[in-house]
């Protein structure tokens, strides 16, 4: 009998996992629907290059049903709740999509107004986030401004979408200010609510070294409570003050707000539990979630969600068939962290192995692991090209698999 | 990586004395640690948030952070720092025997 299977989110989970199901069924074997709000597809890795010049927001967003494969239905709708009892969604409006298999794909949801003063005063003048197109628009203006003072980069809260982000952040600008002259005038401070920037003891090691190169001051254990935004100062819980001329902040994140709609589906931050290793949701037994929508133990990554996509396909067409999951995902991780000067480091992880040295095997040649290079900012700048026309569509990268690669990695004795 | 007596038991702890292994931890082991972080007396308040921390952990693998601990725990942000000076999401993990609460480098 012909399968209905719903996916919320027409991100890079939500599209890979359509994709890949219409390719392994047929027309006649299962209806595919995709849900969102809006038709926007954003290539959010290339965010983090909008404030300083190095990209062009306008080419980095792409029409959500074109990167859908035929047959496959779009809803431009905002999601009502899911109905678990039920097994079905509704939509806003009261369209119904009833589902023999459902994938949540919603992603994350950024909540600056839940930091108080964030959207206050100052938002969008002197205080902002990359973490959007509009914020990362408005911060490059802000930026080409910016003569010299104290810029503080802030992470609100864990959990974040890529945590790196940040970081690279911190690096690029300094890079920038220097380019521009006014390095020299500016302070540039990384506050962080974790006890470093590096808190794993192998990274740590092998990367310390680049604060002090970029003149980062790193302010650790900082929880951001309150943010001032005429007075300039950021204000931790603990009563500790930060003063500002420019704030970029990462803001907390939370699920889509239609999981909190929909009893039992998600936690008190609305994040969707799920198994770490098969990707089904906690919640019912045909229910599925991948990417930055879930608590899994491993990073919000676009390469998490991807290896998550290679193998959430496999894991719903057994549920269908009524065969056992496979518990095949091992939390990988796999990413380019910018560094500045045209170069960058490349840092490929698990749920049990930390980032370590050595070099990552790829059918172009290996790249260094959690060391500077070149070559390594040349991938993450070719990577766009891959994201729309390989992994979106659902075709495997040459070299690349779900598999966190053990070979080329160097363990301690 | 290194073996440690804490209250009278062998248990293995990271550089900073951190707990790697959970299922070592028991609740002696809980108030020496509070002991020597400046935390003399564990009253039901610290606890309700050590063992709030301690569950999510063991049931996620990941620990809660201290605006999750505030909205989930029961426990206000403003108490969670008079309970556990300085960072209580840390404090209260080496407390409950999981590990720091860690980015992904």
């Amino acid at each position: 009998m012909k399968k209905r299977i719903v996916i919320l989110g027409g991100g890079t989970g939500g599209t890979l996992t359509a994709n890949r199901l219409r390719k392994r069924f047929g027309p006649d074997e299962a209806e595919l629907h995709v849900v969102d709000r809006d038709d926007r597809h954003v290539y959010q890795p290339g965010l983090l290059f909008v404030p300083f010049g190095l990209a062009d927001p306008d080419e980095l967003v792409r029409p959500r049903r074109r990167q859908l494969r035929k047959g496959i239905e779009f809803h431009e709708s905002e999601v009502e709740a899911v109905e678990l009892d039920a097994d079905r969604v509704r939509l806003a409006g009261g369209v119904e999509l009833p589902y023999d298999a459902l994938v949540v794909a919603t992603g994350a949801r950024l909540l600056p107004e839940e930091t108080e003063g964030l959207t206050g005063d100052g938002w969008l003048e002197r205080v902002f986030t990359f973490y959007d197109v509009e914020g990362a628009t408005a911060l490059r203006e802000a930026l080409a401004r910016f003569d010299g003072g104290r810029l503080v980069v802030n992470i609100a809260d864990m959990p974040i979408k890529c945590p790196v982000a940040p970081i690279e952040f911190a690096f690029l600008a300094d890079w920038f200010l220097r380019e521009r002259g006014v390095r020299a005038k500016t302070e540039l401070v990384l506050s962080t609510p974790l006890d470093a920037c590096f808190t794993k003891p192998i990274a740590s090691k092998h990367l310390t070294h680049l604060l002090a190169e970029k003149e980062v001051e790193l302010v650790t254990e900082f929880s951001a409570g309150e943010v001032d935004g005429v007075g300039g100062k950021l204000i931790s819980y603990d009563g500790r003050e930060l003063p500002f001329d420019l704030l970029v902040t990462v803001p907390i994140h939370g699920g889509a707000a239609y999981v909190g709609r929909s009893p039992g589906l998600g936690d008190a931050l609305d994040w969707v539990p799920a198994d770490p290793h098969t990707l089904q949701a906690r919640a019912k037994e045909n229910v599925f979630a991948l990417g930055d929508a879930t608590d899994v133990p491993t990073s919000k990554a676009g390469s998490v969600t991807h290896f998550e996509g290679e193998l959430l396909d496999g894991n719903i067409a057994r549920f269908l068939a009524g065969a056992e999951l496979e518990a095949s995902f091992d939390g990988h991780a796999n990413c380019f962290v910018e560094t500045g000067f045209k170069k960058a480091l490349l840092i490929d992880f698990n749920y049990d192995t930390e980032p370590l040295p050595g070099r990552f095997p790829t059918a172009l040649g290996p790249l260094p692991l959690l060391r500077e290079s070149r070559v390594n900012h040349l991938g993450k700048l070719m990577f766009q090209w891959f994201y729309w026309h390989a992994l979106l569509p659902g075709r495997e990268l040459p070299g690349i698999g779900p598999a966190m690669p053990a070979a080329g990695k160097q363990y301690a004795a | 990586m290194t073996t440690v007596m804490i209250a009278e038991a062998p248990v293995e702890v990271d550089a900073e004395g951190f707990l790697i292994k959970p299922e070592q931890w028991n609740e002696t082991i809980a108030a020496a640690i509070a002991g020597e972080n400046g935390i003399p007396v564990l009253t039901d308040r610290h606890w309700l948030v050590v063992r709030f921390m301690r569950d999510r952990y063991l049931q996620t693998g990941t620990a809660p952070s201290i605006r999750a601990l505030g909205k989930e725990s029961g426990v206000p942000v403003k108490e969670l720092y008079e309970l556990f000076p300085k960072g209580p999401a840390k404090l209260a993990a080496k407390i409950g025997g999981i590990p720091k609460p860690h980015g992904c480098i």
